[in-house]
């Protein structure tokens, strides 16, 4: 094995690699936060933007592919080093009290990571894959409803009238916030940035983004569903 | 004080082990944890059973050789103290103690409590050490250090390899005791020179023996004996970071 090689092998790398992918999706959730935030205040400035996000070949055929890898990625990621931590201690301990030493979303990144997934699964089938049908297979990329209007904001109002649906959303939120609360400051760890002076601002930031950000797509879901 | 002891026993590595009930009377809160297996010896041996091995030298927190997992902590209940520095005073009389090794796939177990963690030996001998020329010794002041890195370089080098951290570690993670001992050369002079093949080398040798990988769960810092920071491990993926984007090898 040549030295090359064994550097993509190395544990440090993999965790260079989730801390990036990680990061990237950070990003990715704030741009998704803004534009639902704008169909709260203006359905027109939301069916502009999302049909701008939705027909813009930049965005459709090269940043889309990036985050569906960076999703993927970051997922079977997870789950190798998951994998490999387990083999790490074959025998487990009779009697663990990791509460002491640990906080619960540190431990278990791989349950809030994996509840993710599965509403990421809801999430793909209420609106990815119904999108990419209407554009791609039916070949109506003009993003109008039937009476001429643009569609997406009808659509994802009547979404989110199903109380179970709304309930399913905003339990993922609350494990999307657990995931953050650990997630965004450890990524920072694993790259290696890590400075008296500038730390504490990383983890007041990180602890806010993950309650503001998880909360905020609770609201508006919650706005969407008393006020239609 | 009267104390019910639930103890790993296991023969070799080859065997399974399991938890043996024992009870143990008139223990003095004065005493250290490791006399109070001591006692308990005694009393096996004069049952002429099988007394329970379990690793000792220093008993005065230095050289790193006592471990034991004691109700789900390694070192036991207090922070910034081996298991030779806890007394019983921090137990009350009538307390079940659960009494594990360490439980790593690197750190297997030699017999009852004691684990081999010659893979710790190993990771330094990959790249833990300083070259230096032979010849009369140079002026130790014609090397300047700030105090600052003095001081990260010695509070690094305070690590005695007790293996706390891997133990505790949900992932049987060996990076804390690695960064460590990357750290207190690589914020020296005399250890930049090798610094980025020592950081591939061991951080290569650590990943060989099997231990797990980092979640940045912050347990290590607190279980360790010696508060050896987080901050190391953070010095440590820079280091390799940049060995990995620069290092001919």
């Amino acid at each position: 094995m040549s030295e090359q090689t064994g550097l993509l092998k190395s544990s440090l790398s993999k965790k260079y690699l989730m801390a990036i992918s990680g990061l990237f999706l950070i990003l990715f959730l704030t741009q998704h936060f803004i534009i639902n935030l704008l169909s709260v205040f203006s359905a027109e400035a939301f069916n502009n933007t999302s049909h701008f996000m939705g027909t813009n070949p930049l965005i459709q055929f090269v940043i889309q592919p990036i985050l569906i890898f960076g999703v993927v990625f970051h997922f079977v990621m997870g789950f190798l080093l998951e994998k490999q931590n387990r083999a790490a201690r074959p025998q487990k301990y009779a009697f663990s009290n990791p509460s002491a030493n640990s906080t619960w979303m540190s431990r278990y990144m791989i349950l809030s990571g994996a509840v993710i997934f599965w509403f990421l699964a809801l999430h793909f089938y209420d609106f990815w894959f119904p999108e990419i049908n209407t554009k791609f297979i039916q070949g109506d990329m003009s993003g109008l409803s039937i009476d001429g209007n643009f569609r997406y904001h009808e659509e994802l109002i009547h979404k989110f009238t199903n109380p179970i649906r709304v309930s399913i959303y905003i339990l993922a939120f609350i494990f999307l916030s657990l995931h953050l609360l650990h997630g965004f400051q450890s990524a920072f760890q694993s790259l290696g940035a890590r400075h008296p002076k500038y730390t504490p601002c990383i983890k007041n930031l990180g602890t806010l983004y993950a309650v503001a950000i998880p909360l905020g797509f609770a609201i508006i879901a919650i706005y969407h569903f008393f006020s239609h | 004080m009267k104390l019910l002891l639930k103890i790993w026993r296991q023969k070799n590595a080859n065997t399974q082990g399991k938890l043996v009930e024992y009870v143990v009377d008139h223990v003095s809160p004065d005493m250290s944890f490791l006399e109070m297996l001591d006692v308990l010896n005694e009393n096996l041996v004069d049952k002429n059973e099988e007394p329970i091995a379990f690793d000792h030298d220093c008993r005065e927190g230095i050289c790193g050789m006592c471990s034991l997992y004691i109700n789900g902590r390694a070192h036991g209940p207090q922070t910034g103290v081996t298991t030779c520095q806890l007394h019983m005073r921090s137990f009350k009389d009538g307390d079940t103690i659960y009494i594990e090794p360490w439980k790593a796939n690197g750190f297997p177990v030699i017999r009852d409590l004691v684990v081999d963690r010659s893979a710790f030996d190993r990771i330094i001998q990959a790249g833990g050490y300083v070259s230096v020329n032979t010849g009369a010794a140079q002026d130790a002041n014609c090397i300047p250090v700030s105090k600052q890195d003095a001081d990260k370089a010695f509070s690094a080098a305070t690590c005695i390899g007790c293996g706390a951290c891997v133990a505790t570690c949900k992932n049987a993670s060996a990076m804390l005791f690695v960064s460590a001992k990357v750290s207190q050369l690589a914020l020296l002079p005399q250890g930049k020179i090798e610094a980025k093949d020592r950081v591939l080398n061991m951080v290569k040798q650590m990943d060989t023996e099997g231990f797990g990988n980092c979640t940045n769960t912050g347990a290590c810092e607190i279980e360790c004996p010696k508060g050896i920071s987080l901050e190391n491990i953070a010095r440590m993926n820079r280091e390799y970071l940049v060995a990995t984007l620069s290092s001919e090898k």
